[in-house]
């Protein structure tokens, strides 16, 4: 039986597909077969994010409706034979979306996958609600901003009353916390919400933290998923955390910043 | 530990129960002079006659026991729909009255019968009889893990809350509040009316609070410490805010 893992936030643009698109990427290059499924119908970029948006026939809408099926719809990712994409439909809209047809689906993935992570869109609304309904993990990503907080506040509210393990009775969903665009140096001088401040009103399990990276956006620009840039923060951030997922304890590097050799030797900072 | 259940609505196709909140004015009554009432009654309707025109009220018989005078449900009854009036429940009066409208098919509000002056602490901390018939309704809804913000709790009784609630959520008893942990959305106790309920929180950041109908929002709870349990009660009709020493 695969895993089901829903990356969702609430709060818009804080990184839920970069996160999707590394974590994914890291599940398979780890040697496990992995999917990834853009929920976000109408707004896909999951195709952009990991280098196959030349290369879309069919989508998840078409798979829903019986127009295609799944094999035809699934797309083989260009740096890993293990990872394959099952992207959203640009021209429909959420509404296309139906519980039934995304639970056939996710059945049927079950059987070939180990995990299946699925990039939900932003809000509460279909899309998002279906991207965590059959889920068996949660990962939130939150920025430390307080808007950011609130909104996944919410969203566990809603992982935790309207999800299928929620109307069974089941086991609850894991829920893990991912906090990205962190900059210890702001936390530090007061402009930023710091961890504890985070985990203070969500108390979840920290899965890691995400330094703010300027490399995000060149993985985004090439059609790289980050975590293949292993000399970069934010790659070698999400290899710590598909890591610590597959139960190895690592060491949280990116929370205090980084000190220079002079402060290492005198200390102070 | 899952959410009390009974906080879900229930749906099916034929019909659903929706959980809204809608104030009813109470019509407190004092005399059994039922000519004396009428007059009065007509002088306040003239003062609003659209808002009290086919409006629902709940009669109160609190005062009228403690007077220890009787008057006629029926005549009562007939005159208040003769102003124009729909009573559609009746409160604080005794197992008799009450039986009465029941009856007569009104319904008997926040269950109070006549009451002996009792030193408020006791009265905030009774537990539910034992032979209480609706002692369903008022059993004490207890939460253990953090109230997320958007989520609503209520409560027919107390409300006992062991971890945080955070901002965006609404938490409603009938009876007492006790949160153990950061208190950050919203908190109404005594929400049918009930004057003697409480608030306890450990930390008090509550965006609203509120007894009985009387609330104070979050820039209004000046001077309050955070981080140190806090009681609040109602005083006069007034709201305070203590620290627990």
């Amino acid at each position: 039986m695969a895993r089901i893992i829903v990356v969702t936030s609430g709060k818009g643009g804080v990184g839920k597909t970069t996160t999707s698109a590394a974590i994914s990427m890291g599940l398979a290059k780890k040697g496990h077969k992995t999917v990834v499924i853009d929920f976000d119908v109408g707004l896909r970029n999951l195709d952009l994010i990991m280098g196959c948006e030349r290369r879309v026939v069919y989508d998840i809408i078409n798979v829903i409706n019986g127009e295609a099926s799944i094999n035809q719809a699934l797309i083989k990712d260009k740096n890993c034979n293990l990872l394959s994409i099952l992207p959203a439909s640009q021209t429909r809209n959420k509404d296309a979306l139906t519980q039934e047809g995304v639970g056939k689906i996710l059945e049927e993935l079950s059987k070939d996958f180990k995990y299946i992570v699925c990039d939900s869109p932003a809000g509460i609304e279909q899309g998002a609600h279906l991207a965590m309904y059959f889920a068996d993990d949660a990962f939130i990503v939150t920025n430390p901003e307080v808007s950011s907080v609130r909104d996944s506040d919410r969203i566990l509210g809603l992982l935790s009353s309207k999800s299928q393990r929620a109307e069974k009775n089941d086991e609850p969903i894991k829920e893990y916390l991912i906090l990205t665009r962190y900059a210890p140096e702001r936390v530090k001088s007061g402009e930023m919400l710091s961890l504890d401040d985070v985990q203070d009103i969500l108390s979840l399990d920290l899965l890691g933290v995400i330094p703010e990276s300027k490399s995000v956006l060149t993985a985004s620009n090439s059609g790289n998923p980050v975590i293949l840039d292993e000399k970069s923060d934010a790659g070698q951030a999400y290899s710590d955390i598909v890591a610590r997922y597959l139960g190895e304890t690592r060491p949280h590097r990116f929370i205090d910043g980084k000190k220079g050799l002079f402060r290492k030797l005198f200390g102070g900072g | 530990m899952t959410i009390n259940p009974q906080n879900k609505s229930y749906s099916s196709p034929a019909l659903e129960f929706k959980s809204t909140m809608f104030s009813v004015p109470v019509l407190g009554v004092a005399s059994d002079d039922l000519k004396l009432i009428e007059q009065v009654l007509n002088e306040k309707i003239k003062l609003a006659p659209e808002f009290f025109k086919h409006s629902p009220v709940i009669l109160d018989f609190y005062d009228l026991n403690k007077k220890q005078l009787t008057l006629s449900l029926d005549a009562l009854l007939a005159l208040v729909l003769k102003v124009g009036l729909f009573v559609v429940g009746v409160r604080g009066g005794s197992e008799e009255q009450h039986q009465q409208a029941i009856d007569l098919g009104i319904a008997v509000t926040a269950n109070t019968e006549i009451k002996a002056e009792l030193p408020k602490a006791s009265k905030v901390i009774a537990a539910p009889k034992d032979d209480d018939p609706i002692s369903d309704d008022s059993t004490t809804v207890l939460i253990t893990k953090p109230i997320r913000s958007g989520q609503r709790i209520y409560s027919h009784g107390d409300l006992i809350v062991l971890a945080q609630v955070g901002a965006g959520a609404e938490i409603l008893a009938e009876g007492n509040i006790h949160v153990y942990g950061t208190l950050r959305g919203r908190a109404l106790a005594g929400v049918q009316g009930n004057v003697d309920a409480r608030i306890f929180c450990s930390d008090l950041q509550a965006e609203l609070i509120s007894i009985a109908g009387h609330y104070k929002i979050s820039d209004d709870i000046q001077g309050a410490v955070s981080n140190t349990p806090i009681q609040i009660y109602l005083q006069k009709n007034a709201l305070v805010i203590k620290t627990i020493a």
